[in-house]
């Protein structure tokens, strides 16, 4: 391959310039003509029937311009489409009951916030408790308190699967291992609040909403359905800024729905930007989960089968994406592990918390600190080091692209050599000396080692598993698939090149990545290439995948913007053959001219090829299309819809990530001090070197901050005891460990520059880690961290047990 | 309701006026009748730090003040971090070290980190860290953020901060 100018390059971000002075324009920051103010009434009561509301006084309030309460919504909008066949109505707001603390009851639109939350307190509301339950097992009971009365049970939806043989496995291993796990509900918190502004024309019927939605825009049809509106005359803008979002920001959709209401029924532009606490209250997080899981393996080692069931908690309401939870890695369920042989019971119940959607990492957090975890303890039993038992598991360089016993098509990699690398890095042979040492003094010194399959641009596809292959083999069953991105290119008359993406990033640098990309492609500088994002379904070529989750933009959205430029300089040879009288064949488009192949004159530069073009456009033949323009809509053949054994492709490029810590757990204080940590990847092709470790370090802290302090905690009532940044203790400045981070490259076949997803990267792996490393610390003590978070205290009273039993 | 009271401040070197009902967060008020939208606004409970501001020369959260309190101060935000067309050295550092992603916490990093060197020119690692552990960044991860902190330390006249 020639060498890049661009492409792998640490190029600075053009997105950085606003942000550092100011000038960036966020959803709070969009100027609106007119704008009024929504604030909502959310319930007190995790479960609580709405015997009656009383807005009259509100609607007297000085300022207020109109409520909507509850009968508004149950009269004018309706309920939104799940992705599970039990009849869950969710509605953009409480209807009949409410099912979680901070479910929007009512909402008053006023001149400014202040008088909006003045005249909150005017509405009088009448509930009747009841009963509420919080903790998945238990919610899944029998005699639990119902929360949806129409679907007679709290459980969403439950699939068994079986692929292999998994009970002759199990039958003929040498060694089972098996634990019961617990992963908490968390959120990444993006610093920047939910924040959406709606307005509505009547006399064309388009409703106008912005947002910091990041998609996927699948949800623009069921905002259309639920607001009783054609979908072209639903328009979704994205401000050219987001302040984070990690998953968080595709459940801003119910909002989106509710202030669009309000601004239909009241007539006027509505505006409203989400407080922190209304934020850690109601608008999403990631599935608390109880597990079970075990491993099946021959004495050498050799993990032949596995086994696991679970129930993933989304809250009040299964909202979309959900119960993607349990399905997003379906195609990575073994990890990186050649084993055959599995058995699943997924199930995803509701109960009395607030509604979950993506949070980084999306059910892949959760699935690699099972697995990994399981994998040291079988090393235990087995009296093999954790590190030998993997690489003697690992799926082998020539194996790719592998196909795993679940669907998913591995595209390339060199899992051992990542391995190896990381173990070099750390120094994994020293450490070990070290721990000897550590524990011959008593300390609590460990090592962990975890690895992954990182999973990236999501098929649209694989959520259909969580319907029975019965349901989707009926006629008429319309099959789900797909994961495209589209690009457009284009010249102006002095040769400058604009593009034009549909995506939505929250602080991912686009813009820089696309301009790199192009750049390359046409052989000119950075500055000749302006990128704009800023989706808006109106102007954009968008799909149902649009959207910026699931790692997807380095794959899809740079292969399109690649294969755009492609296009674009097919069509500029084409033109510049006619107007030199050259044959096509003959010439090249190279360094920003076409020129010949051969080399030497006569070459036309993009800027006089455009000039010529744009400005005498009857040059050109009748049969030649005359605008310097090219789309490019990017998809992956082999992200089809699951077939009739579940087995589905449920990503389309899948990268690689091995990681090693060190920690030392204080005796006293339970405090764990992370001493080495190494994180090497394998994302193929890396196009911004600055960008991609920004990504790995970013989603590495989130990750540890599941692992080791947040926990969006409630109360047996359904309170939720988290609230405000006091309570839901993220990651500071000062709890940020040291990262070593290196990249190996296997350039995915499947998309033109071989880049693959990091987006979530590490933040899948670092509970898996940590829990390693902890566990490794206190094996002196028999203590398994088979629940997160490991909080300082959880980990004191576990070490005080462990002594008692001991002495 | 109450009445608006008229406020008369300083801000980034220029007198500005605007009127603010007594109840009025300084953060709103900047924002709102001031147009700088610039600093952001995170928590509302002085958690996050992506309001913070410099109020007479000290780092002060902006959500946490009301509009009136700040008659007559001096404030420094964001848009006046850069001057004369040029960036602060603070904005070249973060720049180059790729300390921000979203951006959305950057205002209230950037003035924190003014504030720390002001006071303290050359501050060890420990010693940015604490400081930078007053706002909250979902991003970065905070190490490109230290690093950053760090080489604008060891770009700027030691004395001035500035």
């Amino acid at each position: 391959m020639a060498a890049h100018r661009f492409i792998g390059q640490p190029v600075k971000r053009v997105e950085d310039m606003p942000l550092l002075t100011g000038r960036g324009l966020f959803i709070a920051d969009l100027p609106v003509a007119n704008p009024r103010h929504a604030a909502i009434l959310r319930a007190p009561y995790a479960h609580a029937r709405i015997v009656s509301i009383d807005a009259s006084r509100a609607l007297n309030a000085p300022g207020v311009h109109g409520v909507i309460t509850s009968e508004d919504v149950a009269k004018l909008t309706r309920p939104f489409a799940v992705g599970v066949r039990a009849p869950v109505k969710y509605y953009c707001m409480a209807t009949d009951k409410a099912r979680f603390v901070g479910e929007p009851v009512a909402l008053v639109v006023a001149d400014d916030r202040y008088l909006a939350e003045d005249a909150l307190e005017l509405i009088d509301v009448e509930y009747e408790p009841l009963p509420a339950v919080t903790d998945p097992t238990r919610a899944a009971a029998p005699d639990a308190p119902l929360l949806h009365e129409e679907v007679g049970t709290n459980i969403a939806c439950r699939r068994k699967m079986t692929y292999g043989d998994p009970r002759r496995a199990f039958e003929e291993a040498d060694v089972v291992v098996g634990a019961e796990f617990k992963f908490p509900k968390i959120s990444s918190t993006p610093i920047e609040t939910y924040g959406v502004v709606a307005s509505y024309e009547p006399g064309s019927g388009v409703l106008t909403i912005w947002a910091n939605f990041m998609g996927p825009f699948i949800l623009h049809s069921l905002l259309a359905r639920a607001l009783n509106i054609a979908e072209n005359r639903l328009r979704l803008i994205v401000p050219p800024d987001i302040g984070g979002s990690y998953g968080i920001k595709t459940s801003v959709f119910p909002y989106m729905a509710l202030i669009g209401l309000a601004a239909m029924k009241i007539g006027t532009t509505v505006r409203w930007i989400e407080d922190r606490r209304e934020h850690l209250l109601a608008a999403s997080s990631g599935t608390d989960r109880a597990a079970y899981r075990e491993l099946a393996a021959r004495k050498d080692g050799t993990i032949l089968a596995m086994r696991a069931r679970w129930l993933d908690n989304v809250g009040g309401y299964i909202r979309s994406p959900e119960p993607g939870c349990s399905f997003r890695p379906i195609g990575n369920w073994v990890g990186p592990y050649r084993l055959q042989h599995l058995e699943i019971d997924a199930g995803v119940v509701m109960s009395n918390k607030c509604p979950t959607g993506p949070n980084r990492g999306y059910g892949c957090g959760h699935l690699y600190f099972e697995i990994e975890r399981l994998v040291d303890m079988l090393a235990e039993k087995l009296g093999i080091d954790p590190a030998e038992l993997r690489r003697r598991n690992l799926i082998q360089p020539n194996e790719f692209p592998y196909r795993t016993p679940t669907g998913g098509l591995y595209d390339s990699g060199d899992y051992p050599a990542a391995l190896e690398r990381a173990l070099k890095i750390a120094d994994y042979g020293e450490l070990r000396r070290e721990q000897a040492k550590a524990r011959e003094q008593g300390r609590f010194f460990g090592v962990g080692v975890a690895l992954a399959v990182d999973p990236s641009v999501s098929n649209m596809g694989y959520i259909s598993v969580a319907l029975d292959p019965e349901v989707r083999g009926r006629p008429g069953y319309l099959p789900k698939s797909g994961a495209t991105e589209a690009v457009s290119v284009r010249v102006d008359p002095l040769g400058k090149i604009n593009v034009i993406l549909g995506s939505t990033p929250q602080g991912q640098g686009h813009r820089t990545i696309i301009a790199q990309v192009v750049a390359e492609e046409f052989g000119v500088s950075l500055d000749d290439v302006t990128v704009t994002d800023e989706m808006d379904t109106f102007t954009r070529l968008w799909s149902v995948s649009s959207g910026s989750y699931s790692s997807r933009f380095a794959t899809v959205g740079a292969s399109a913007a690649a294969v755009a430029a492609r296009k674009l300089k097919a069509k500029l040879v084409k033109q510049a053959a006619y107007l030199m009288e050259m044959p096509e064949e003959a010439l090249e488009f190279a360094d920003g001219q076409v020129r010949p192949r051969a080399g030497g004159e006569p070459a036309l530069t993009l800027k006089d090829l455009a000039g010529r073009v744009h400005w005498n456009a009857s040059a050109l033949p009748e049969s030649m299309e005359p605008g310097l323009e090219a789309t490019a809509v990017f998809g992956f053949p082999e992200a089809k819809s699951p077939d009739a054994t579940d087995r589905v492709n449920s990503s389309n490029t899948y990268g690689f990530i091995a990681e090693v810590m060190a920690v030392e757990v204080d005796p006293d204080t339970a405090a764990v001090k992370i001493l080495r940590y190494v994180s090497v990847h394998d994302a193929g092709t890396i196009i911004n070197p600055l960008i991609a470790e920004g990504q790995i370090l970013g989603g590495a802290l989130h990750g540890l901050g599941g692992a080791l302090y947040e926990e969006l905690a409630y109360d047996e009532d359904g309170q939720q005891l988290c609230a405000s940044f006091m309570d839901y203790l993220v990651p500071t400045a000062s709890d940020a460990p040291q990262l070593q981070i290196e990249h190996l490259i296997s350039p995915s076949p499947f998309t033109p520059l071989g880049s693959k997803g990091l987006g979530e990267a590490s933040s899948m792996t670092a509970p898996a880690v940590v829990a390693n490393a902890v566990s490794d610390a206190l094996k002196p003590l028999e203590i398994e961290i088979t629940e997160l978070p490991i909080t300082p205290s959880k980990l004191w009273q576990m070490i005080e047990q462990a002594r008692s039993r001991k002495s | 309701m109450s009445l608006r009271r008229k406020i008369r401040l300083e801000v980034n070197g220029e007198t500005r006026e605007g009127w603010a009902e007594p109840r009025k967060l300084l953060v709103d008020f900047l924002r709102e009748e001031l147009g700088l939208t610039g600093t952001h606004v995170g928590c509302e409970h002085g958690i996050c730090g992506a309001c913070t501001i410099l109020i007479n020369g000290e780092a002060v959260r902006s959500c946490l003040m009301l509009a009136v309190q700040a008659d007559g101060a001096e404030l420094i935000t964001v848009e006046g971090l850069a001057a004369g067309g040029k960036l602060h050295p603070l904005q070249e550092a973060f720049r180059e070290h790729h300390a921000l992603q979203c951006g959305f916490c950057t205002p209230g990093m950037l003035l924190t980190a003014y504030d720390l060197l002001r006071v303290n020119p050359s501050p060890n690692e420990e010693e940015i860290r604490e400081a930078l552990s007053a706002v909250l960044c979902r991003c970065t991860g905070y190490l490109t953020i230290i690093k950053a902190v760090r080489s604008a330390a060891r770009r700027l006249p030691a004395d001035t901060g500035k």
